[in-house]
């Protein structure tokens, strides 16, 4: 019977970690949906982007207040995490605090830097909860978290502060029965803020303090364990998948479109000299998918883009620096990463309900979720792409969107029709002659 | 104006078997857009004072294509960019130096993957190089004191990071350089870019361009410098709708400069 403690938490391991797996292989599949691109290349750059955005934050600081104290619960979550692997051991062997004999006073830091840790972690995500439901910060009241998104940044808020004080608790319960007369725990670890909460304990029997200490110990590693299944549900994914999204993101200029192949390849045999316009065109191969130009649908869209919107946090900072959004227009950058996410969810539940093959839906990401007037108030500023916190470029998702509306259905905005036919007829954008190119030079 | 342009053209150029050291691309804009077409002739004045040899594609310059590519034309683009690629490579130009930072964009980042490989340079940059090099000398002249504001180019800045040139040129001027609250990385757009210049806005409670000029004249500037002709359609026009014309001018770099030495 003693071990029936740790067979259960075996089983709840097993469980947690297994459904987690699960969640993982959905997103990474529903990711390869994508088209590919290489982003391969310059893996020295890569790292070093990685290092500096996702694990140095660099970007976060550009707004400090935010930043700072996003710092203080990044760097809690990363660190007290290493306690969890005591936790874990303690757990499957039925130990107390394990590692507390071979560190020593090592041991003692370690505990006390977590406990000063959790106390910025609650003071960190309260601040946050302030500016959220108290000062209604514009970014976040926006109608782009109207329902689930807006209650899913609470949710996670209260999960945090709740598993920092389920954390706190247990070192209390543990820090007290360390110091009752005969010591029913062993003395390990330093405690400078549950100290000050174990008084609550006084005047309590040691075998309620035992069982309020298993309680606190339970709830806290089952808590992270349910909070670690929410992520695939929430915009929480970015504590994982920054790092993947800041290592692929892209790293040419902002302002360097990429130029599609397919279309070269039409254009070099459009314009090469020796091409017979009556050859017969060369055998298709089966198996290939018709080209098509732009994206209308998630499947269209690069793997890359695909994991911008599972990486997206909905901080909302690109939407704050749009200026079509500071201007009233519809467009919302955020609301691209959102839609996309949206869609990519759908398209993947609908593989999982049609085993393993996607059935059409009649629906696609432009219209049924982003309308062309949001695409066409884009100014291409490169604002959103320059502010993300973790590299995620809504205006490729944009650009690929316009392209489909031209290329596949001529569906642009008359104005911009003149214009290109402008060009294509003269060389230039407005009505004027390619020989009148040089009449400025004689003009006074 | 006291003496005429000189503008020889690529063609010319190579009848005398020369290579000019610079290829002045004017772009659209520049060549057509009566506003712009004062900071082409801006730029040229400098060009001629200080006796860079340089050379203009003239009718056979056509549109990089950049408002094709950014409304979502990528055949146009790119038929436009093999067509200029092929003039280009024709003349084997080397280095190319244009006042708009969208053909700046395009040729630099976006040719070379089609076959045009050059240096490509803004004015800006191009301005600074002189004065490094002591071929360009330049005092502030009538614009000694005067408060100006740099307006950040989208496609010169966040899109490319030249961010310092224009403004070191500026300060060569004996002036004030002020910026605004959103400068340089943070800088707003003038509402221009992505084809925007050629079609109407989408509903909304304000223009783009209105927006940006306010943040221009929260610094109460005596002129916002621009380094885009777009940019510089924008600001001017949002200059007008504050009624403010009277007080607050719109300029290029290139402007500033020629006008500060009475070119």
């Amino acid at each position: 019977m003693s071990y029936l403690d740790n067979i259960l938490f075996a089983i709840l391991l097993v469980i947690g970690f297994g459904f987690f797996a699960a969640s993982v292989k959905k997103i990474i599949r529903n990711i390869n949906l994508g088209v590919d691109v290489d982003r391969k290349d310059n893996p020295k750059a890569r790292w070093k982007n990685m290092a500096l955005i996702a694990l140095g934050q660099s970007k976060m600081v550009r707004r400090p207040v935010a930043g700072i104290l996003h710092i203080f619960v990044y760097v809690g979550f990363v660190i007290i995490n290493i306690e969890l692997l005591e936790i874990i051991i303690d757990g499957l062997f039925g130990t107390h605090r394990i590692f507390a004999p071979y560190l020593g006073v090592v041991y003692d830091v370690l505990i006390a830097s977590f406990e000063i840790l959790a106390i910025l972690v609650i003071f960190a995500v309260t601040v946050f909860w302030i500016r959220r439901n108290v000062i209604r910060l514009k970014r976040f009241i926006n109608s782009d978290l109207n329902g689930f998104p807006k209650s899913d940044a609470n949710y996670i808020l209260y999960f945090e502060t709740v598993l920092m004080i389920l954390f706190l608790l247990m070192n209390a319960s543990d820090y007290h029965l360390q110091n009752v007369p005969g010591g029913v725990f062993h003395k390990a670890g330093s405690f400078p803020i549950s100290q000050f909460i174990a008084p609550i304990f006084n005047g309590m029997s040691n075998e309620l303090v035992v069982l309020l200490f298993e309680v606190f110990w339970w709830l806290h590693i089952a808590g992270i364990l349910v909070f670690m299944n929410y992520l695939y549900f929430s915009k929480h994914l970015h504590i994982l998948l920054a790092f993947p999204n800041t290592y692929f993101a892209n790293l040419k200029p902002e302002g360097q479109f990429d130029n599609l192949a397919s279309v070269t390849n039409e254009v070099k045999l459009m314009m090469d000299p020796n091409a017979d316009p009556f050859a017969a065109a060369p055998p298709a191969d089966e198996n290939a998918a018709p080209a098509k130009f732009g994206a209308s649908d998630v499947q269209d869209l690069n793997w890359v883009q695909l994991l911008n919107a599972y990486t997206c946090t909905e901080c909302g900072r690109c939407t704050s620096s749009c200026p079509a959004n500071q201007t009233g227009k519809k467009l919302s950058p955020r609301k691209i990463m959102m839609d996309t996410r949206d869609r990519l969810t759908e398209v993947g539940k609908n593989i999982d309900a049609n085993k393993g093959v996607f059935v059409p839906d009649n629906k696609s990401l432009l219209n049924d979720y982003i309308t062309p007037e949001e695409l066409w108030a884009c100014t291409s500023c490169n604002a959103c792409v320059e502010e993300c916190p973790v590299n995620i470029s809504p205006l490729s998702i944009i650009m690929d969107m316009r392209r489909y509306l031209v290329m596949e259905q001529s569906a642009a905005p008359m104005s911009l029709n003149a214009m290109m036919t402008n060009i294509e007829n003269n060389g230039a954008p407005w009505q004027y002659s390619q020989q009148d190119r040089l009449n400025w030079k004689n003009e006074n | 104006m006291s003496e005429s342009l000189v503008v020889p053209t690529m063609a010319e150029m190579l009848a005398e078997g020369k290579q000019p050291e610079v290829l002045f691309w004017v772009g659209c804009a520049g060549s057509f857009d009566d506003r712009a077409k004062k900071i082409t002739k801006a730029f040229v004045r400098i060009l001629n004072r200080t006796n860079v040899s340089f050379a203009v594609l003239g009718t056979e310059e056509s549109c990089t294509g950049d408002p094709a590519k950014r409304a979502g034309n990528e055949f146009l683009f790119q038929m436009q960019a093999m067509m200029n690629i092929e003039v280009l490579n024709a003349y084997e130009a080397k280095k190319i130096v244009t006042a708009c930072p969208h053909c700046f964009n395009t040729l630099k980042n976006e040719y070379p993957e089609l076959g045009g490989n050059y240096e490509v340079i803004h004015h800006t940059e191009f301005l600074k190089s002189l004065i490094d090099d002591g071929r360009l000398t330049v005092e502030g002249g009538q614009f000694k004191g005067k408060k100006i504001t740099f307006h950040d180019p989208c496609y010169l800045g966040r899109a490319n990071k030249v961010y310092e040139a224009p403004r070191d040129l500026i300060q060569k001027l004996d002036v004030e350089l002020v910026e605004m609250k959103r400068s340089k990385a943070n800088g707003l757009c003038c509402g221009a870019g992505g084809a925007q210049m050629f079609k109407d806005a989408e509903p909304g409670n304000k223009e783009v361009n209105v927006l940006r000029t306010e943040d221009a004249l929260e610094v109460k500037p005596d002129i916002i410098a621009a380094g885009c002709p777009f940019c510089n359609t924008m600001l001017t026009d949002g200059i007008k709708h504050e009624h403010k014309e009277g007080e607050v001018k719109v300029m290029d770099v290139a402007e500033l400069i020629a006008n500060a030495q009475d070119l």
